[in-house]
């Protein structure tokens, strides 16, 4: 196809596949902490940069990636969790905007205290020994095992996630705070908790997406930055406040990045802005979206 | 107390100009006077925009940076005057803005807010990519700065400290005497409708979508502007115009200064600006200190250092605090 040879083209949808899952591992936690607190929170490319050097902290502390993938997600949820008890909690019930200025705020704060601590520039961050070989695909093409083991990885998460949220009370109550938190309330839950959980889980998520892309990205202070605004183009493409659109859309863009710098590199940071102005063209709601949430 | 509040806030034009006129003689130096009013005109566009329509944009820096290189490429490539560069820059903001304006407009809420700041890091890779265009990573170098002529009877080198903050001077001037106007008209008042309740702005007749769209455009002109003149005054463009840390910048010193207010821009840009210049004699990174102020303006004031003062004002005065 287009002179391309095949095994480079299936290479690329595989690499597709891998970006897809980390738009989708963000995106999810984007989607999660603004349908049900209605809050853009802005700082979720920090805390997914956060993750990454916690993890690169793991690295230097225990030698050992495996740690890391544990105590990262830990970490960024209870930092996460602090953000919201202490600061955006006091601005529920105001004009939507005001979360997302704030987010903004902590995110500027959190990327230059990175810059403090650990320097300007990047740090190289290597895959786990056991992960870094290649696996053969019917001698047509190889691939790192390591985006396997995140593919794998990332797939476990949203099935846990999908559980969590449809087989479970909490993911219950979760559903339905986001149609109607008053109602919720109502009903004698006390959802200042669900609130806390659920920005927990989404910050959380985002530091796993920072240690599982650390070393296909690299770590610098600024990784999480093209990341959010690409993940908010996820999110407005699949529609905010749906999970199945944060999904599918996820994937989907991951598959149009990886697609176009095969076929026309340069263009390849434009593209996903070029897809949303389509999108909205002709579904202003985002693909799942429920319209005229927070409009 | 209560009549001087009262007669700066009758005469706000006439004050504005008259501060903006004594302060690079009050400021260590004339570039940050300079570099003070440039960043105003631009808080200024984007006080429409934000402060008057009530549309947050994440992505302002777009216009800015159109400004920006339009007049650049425009005295890089023809042989044109001072004045028709800069009338490119800001006709090219307009139609950027017209364009993304449309886009934008289409959702309202936090998803504008998005897509604003989405398209403004389009612009910003495509910028990075062109290079034969905008001179890519290193940026535009070597603008020219022709002097301010009328034909057949004057010519003035402008690029003087001084000089050139009182040709800056005269464009805000201009501006704010437009702005004024603009914002007393029955226009200026719908604007101020929309933000208050849009709904009910619809339901009295008007074309909203067109009308925050006019205030898109406007919004993207001045910022234009700005972009046009900071290109003539450090004859560079930069990547880094465009860049989403820009807009944030904007976003900082409109709330800083009192978003909605006439005086609240200025004050904004001067107050951010005096702030990073004293910090960053004592870091480089001067993030660390302005970020937490941002994070206490939201929560404790969004209101803004003149908003506070005006609601002080208002309160001794005993008129009620919801007053827009």
């Amino acid at each position: 196809m287009f002179g391309i040879p095949l095994n480079m083209l299936i290479f690329q949808l595989f690499t597709g596949l891998v970006l897809g899952m980390i738009f989708v591992l963000l995106a999810i936690g984007l989607s999660l902490i603004f349908g049900l607190l209605t809050v853009v929170n802005f700082a979720h490319g920090a805390f997914y940069m956060w993750g990454a050097y916690v993890a690169l902290l793991c690295m230097g502390y225990f030698g050992n990636f495996w740690v890391g993938l544990i105590v990262v997600p830990l970490v960024t949820g209870a930092v996460g969790m602090a953000i919201e008890y202490l600061l955006v909690r006091r601005l529920y019930g105001l004009n939507p905007d005001y979360p997302l200025l704030l987010t903004f705020g902590i995110s500027l704060t959190m990327i230059e205290a990175t810059r403090i601590l650990f320097g300007t520039t990047g740090h190289p961050f290597d895959a786990p020994a056991m992960l870094q070989h290649s696996v053969n695909f019917f001698n047509l093409f190889s691939f790192p095992l390591y985006r396997i083991f995140v593919i794998f990885v990332t797939a476990v998460i949203i099935f846990s996630l999908w559980l969590l949220l449809e087989k479970t009370n909490v993911g219950l109550i979760i559903r339905g705070g986001t149609r109607d938190s008053e109602m919720v309330r109502v009903l004698g839950i006390d959802i200042s908790k669900i609130w806390l959980m659920v920005f927990g889980i989404g910050t959380g998520l985002a530091g796993l997406a920072g240690i599982l892309a650390a070393p296909m990205r690299g770590v610098y202070p600024e990784m999480g930055i093209a990341m959010l605004v690409e993940c908010f183009v996820v999110t407005v493409i699949g529609g905010m406040g749906s999970l199945k659109g944060a999904v599918v859309s996820g994937l989907l863009l991951g598959q149009v990045v990886s697609l176009t710098s095969l076929f026309m590199p340069e263009m390849s940071n434009i593209v996903i802005f070029i897809a949303m102005a389509v999108v909205l063209l002709i579904k202003p709601s985002g693909l799942f979206g429920i319209s005229g949430l927070l409009e | 107390m209560k009549n001087l509040f009262q007669w700066i806030s009758d005469h706000s034009v006439l004050m504005i100009i008259l501060v903006l006129a004594l302060i690079p003689f009050i400021l260590p130096y004339e570039a940050l006077a300079t570099q003070m009013i440039i960043w105003g005109l631009l808080t200024l566009g984007y006080n429409i925009l934000y402060g008057y329509t009530g549309l947050l944009s994440f992505g302002h820096a777009a216009y800015f940076g159109l400004g920006a290189y339009a007049t650049g490429i425009v005295l890089i490539r023809t042989n044109c005057s001072l004045l028709a560069g800069i009338g490119a820059g800001v006709l090219v903001s307009c139609i950027g803005a017209t364009v993304i304006g449309f886009f934008c407009l289409r959702r309202r809420g936090i998803y504008f807010a998005l897509l604003t700041m989405a398209f403004a890091q389009m612009l910003y890779f495509t910028a990075s990519i062109w290079e034969s265009l905008t001179g890519g990573e290193p940026g535009l170098r070597n603008i020219p700065r022709p002097p301010l002529e009328i034909p057949g009877l004057v010519s003035i080198n402008i690029y003087k400290p001084l000089r050139f903050y009182f040709f800056v001077w005269a464009c805000v001037v201009v501006s704010l005497l437009i702005l004024n106007r603009i914002l007393e008209s029955p226009f200026g008042k719908v604007l101020q409708g929309i933000r208050e309740n849009e709904k009910r702005a619809k339901a009295l007749g008007y074309n909203t979508n067109r009308i925050k769209w006019l205030s898109f455009i406007l919004s993207g002109a001045f910022s234009g502007l700005a972009g046009a003149l900071h290109t003539l005054y450090i004859h560079f463009v930069g990547l880094e115009q465009l860049y989403w840390e820009t807009s944030g910048k904007i976003l900082l010193m409109t709330l800083l200064g009192g978003p909605g207010t006439f005086f609240g821009p200025f004050i904004g840009a001067g107050v951010f600006l005096y702030l990073e210049d004293m910090i960053s004699g004592f870091t480089r990174y001067w993030m660390i200190v302005l970020g937490p102020i941002f994070i206490l303006c939201v929560l404790f004031f969004p209101q803004g250092i003149w908003g506070k003062v005006r609601d002080l004002a208002d309160k001794n005065r005993g008129i009620p605090l919801e007053r827009g």
